[in-house]
């Protein structure tokens, strides 16, 4: 029971740096989502292309194998080191934050691309009826529909990006979860541990669930 | 009475088998990727200056030994929940680890050094050739200001769950960046990719990896015993198993009285680094 | 291209082992995960309210907490937990939880914990009218349920089962740590040993591409074969 109220405090420090890159990658991740869903709803083939093979294969790829070719991989190409490529790939925060974006950004294109494609086709004829243009018809009818539609799907992407995160303890960051591991790895008790660490992570998954449920029903019409 | 005789019999196979299952088999756990202590050839077999003691000890001892592979950050826990009974794997000596489990007398010992990329700002410190920390005198006082002032902000790489990691984090050194890795080749690995300022880990690994890899890794500074950094390699073993402990003890004994460690740890190390 | 032969010289055979490795860890632990699906499925469905609590506390921490946390824990404390359980049941000795246990163990309550909504989502989407009908024919629940419930149910399941498969194998990855050799693990060992990393967990990407790719065309198989009479 002491051991649960004494890697408290470094726990809990610890988590600041996963709700950092949780919330970094998600930000970014958006605009990559985005991006990617409006390439794959293009006419133009390669766009389509580039989409479709850019999403296939960051989700069909752990996120481990995604995140160790970004850091361990080009780490060791030469070019890149002498390249302004280094300025990010130097450091393990940022090799994190790039390959958490790349992958949150894949499957929030499929998410963000299905909200677009289920749009009432009646809406966007009014839309055009009604003689808005392609821009505004994007920012001020697709994209709120869009969002309101995506909010439960995007809600549970939140909550794995933040799972996610816990990889950054094999690329030397001190997340929650690389500092759990350490506690345990000294102190054997790995029950305790858990449940602590494993509390702070449900804590944060209940606060981004609510977030969503209130979110929902701002967006509701 | 048919069943208790079955009983009986099956209690009787069931003790006859664990006695002999148990016949002096030992399963020695090492890391095997921590040359020139423990490693792995190209094929994957391990070998390495513990590997080839591991074997005199057993016969020693004469006992059964199989040695088995086993991460790092693992070691520890395996022993404990009983994957293998000693661990050989360039472990050492810390009251830290004694808290779980026991040790036996030190069979080697090994030096730590800083190492950086040739041609670092950190080239050239001005510090004795090694320090002991158990010694408290006024110039492993100075030398640790000297590094202190030298490696304060820098990145420093190192093994997770080590001596090394210890003494960066001891505060000896001031304030320094430290970055743990899970292997000591990820430690190279980024220390040669540029993402190290210096790395810290025993100088015969240093030594080890420049020469196997051709890449221009130097040691800086004094070379670092005593204190944090234990007393000396030895072979870990459960707290409750006091008659391997003596086993093992035993056997040490005899193969530095044979010479057999020192042979092979001029064989591994260049240097007889045996205790 | 050296590199990937065959034999003692190159990865290839290592690497092909290492991926039948991952395969059987991934199977194992998504049938420990249909296993413990079941059971908690059915809680969440119960009528008794303890045992939706139980259901719901299972579904919420295991699909809440990192894998990684979840893998620490049997890695760390393994050996110890099945122990303990063991002696609940009587026995007393101490048992080997090899790599295999623990890595398949670990990922399939993970994997259940995504099973058990899939299962419980596809029971309730069922027409109530089946059940009604069952009732009402007469069958026994125990009947009804094997003969008309569940067949209907792994029909409207199959989609979501092939995405908790997609989720299953690529978690495998995760179990490196624990020491099996499957794909993660055995190119690290290659990455490390030739010093080209970049090279090996690119291959490694391939491989669960390949995996993610047979897996697609293996559940479309499986669904079309189900879609038959509807």
């Amino acid at each position: 029971m002491d051991l649960m109220l004494d890697s408290l405090p470094r726990l809990l420090n610890a988590t600041k740096l996963t709700i950092q890159l949780t919330l970094l990658s998600l930000f970014f991740g958006i605009f990559v989502g985005v991006f990617f869903a409006i390439l794959r709803t293009s006419k133009n083939r390669v766009f389509y292309f580039i989409s479709y093979y850019y999403s296939y294969i960051f989700r069909g790829t752990p996120l481990l194998v995604q995140i160790f070719i970004i850091y361990f991989g080009l780490g060791q190409v030469e070019w890149i080191r002498e390249s302004f490529l280094w300025i990010v790939l130097k450091e393990p925060y940022s090799c994190a934050i790039l390959a958490f974006t790349l992958n949150t950004g894949a499957y929030s294109s499929e998410i963000f691309r299905s909200a677009f494609e289920t749009i009432n086709k009646g809406v966007l004829e009014a839309a055009e009826g009604l003689g808005l243009n392609k821009v505004h018809t994007f920012f001020r009818i697709k994209l709120p529909i869009a969002i309101k539609q995506s909010l439960p799907a995007y809600g549970n992407e939140m909550i794995l990006m933040l799972k996610g995160t816990s990889l950054a303890s094999t690329v030397t960051l001190l997340d929650l979860t690389g500092v759990a591991k350490h506690i345990i790895s000294t102190t054997f008790r790995p029950v305790e541990v858990f449940i602590v660490a494993g509390s702070i992570y449900l804590i944060m998954t209940f606060i981004i669930h609510n977030l969503i449920k209130y979110l929902e029903k701002k967006f509701s019409y | 009475m048919n069943m208790i005789k079955k009983f009986s019999l099956g209690l009787l196979i069931t003790l006859f088998l664990t006695i002999s299952a148990n016949a002096d088999k030992i399963k020695i756990g090492t890391e095997g990727a921590y040359p020139p202590w423990n490693a792995k050839d190209e094929s994957g077999k391990l070998i390495g200056f513990e590997v080839e003691l591991a074997n005199f000890l057993c016969i020693y001892m004469g006992a059964d030994c199989t040695i088995v592979e086993q991460d790092w950050d693992g070691m520890i826990p395996g022993l404990i929940m009983r994957k293998y009974d000693a661990i050989m794997a360039g472990m050492s000596i810390t009251g830290e680890r004694m808290k779980t489990i026991n040790f036996s007398q030190g069979y080697a010992d090994e030096v730590a050094s800083l190492a950086v990329m040739k041609g670092s700002s950190l080239e050239g410190m001005d510090t004795p050739e090694g320090i002991n920390l158990s010694n408290k005198g006024g110039e492993v006082k100075k030398t640790l200001k000297t590094l202190t002032g030298i490696l304060a902000g820098k990145t420093v790489c190192v093994q997770t769950a080590t001596i090394h990691q210890n003494f960066l984090e001891s505060g000896d050194v001031g304030k320094v960046n430290v970055r743990t890795y899970k292997t000591q080749d990820e430690v190279n690995l980024d220390l040669t990719a540029g993402r190290c300022d210096a790395a810290l880990a025993a100088a015969v690994a240093f030594t080890d990896y420049a020469e196997k890899s051709g890449k221009p890794v130097v040691l800086v500074g004094p070379t670092f015993s005593g204190g944090a950094f234990g007393n000396g390699v030895g072979v870990g073993i459960r707290k409750d198993d006091t008659d391997l402990l003596n086993r093992f003890n035993k056997a040490i004994d005899m193969a530095r009285k044979q010479g057999k460690i020192s042979e092979l740890a001029i064989k591994w190390f260049g240097f007889d680094a045996s205790m | 291209m050296g590199l990937l032969a065959y034999g003692d010289t190159g990865w290839g055979d290592e690497l092909f082992f290492a991926t039948l490795m991952t395969i059987a860890v991934a199977a194992a632990a998504i049938f420990i995960g249909f296993f413990l699906a079941a059971i908690f499925a059915s809680f969440k469905l119960s009528k008794i309210r303890t045992l939706n609590l139980i259901g719901s506390f299972y579904t919420t921490v295991f699909r809440g907490v990192p894998e990684l946390l979840v893998i620490y824990l049997f890695f760390f404390g393994g050996s110890g937990a099945v122990m303990y359980v063991a002696k609940i049941f009587g026995y007393d000795g101490y048992i080997e939880v090899n790599a295999f246990l623990t890595g398949a163990i670990s990922i399939g309550i993970i994997s259940g914990a995504y099973s058990t909504e899939v299962f419980r989502g596809a029971i309730q989407s069922i027409n109530k009218g089946q059940f009604e009908a069952s009732q009402v024919l007469g069958f026994k629940k125990k009947i009804y349920y094997y003969k008309i419930i569940i067949p209907q149910m792994l029909r409207l399941a199959l989609p979501n089962i092939s995405n908790v498969w997609q989720i299953t194998l690529k978690d495998t990855s995760l179990i490196s740590v624990t020491g099996l050799v499957e794909i993660m693990r055995m190119s690290y060992i290659a990455a490390g040993s030739t010093r080209d990393p970049l090279f090996f967990y690119s291959f490694a990407a391939v491989l669960y591409l390949f995996l993610t790719f047979l897996s697609l065309k293996l559940f479309n198989k499986l669904e079309q074969h189900y879609q038959k009479g509807y």
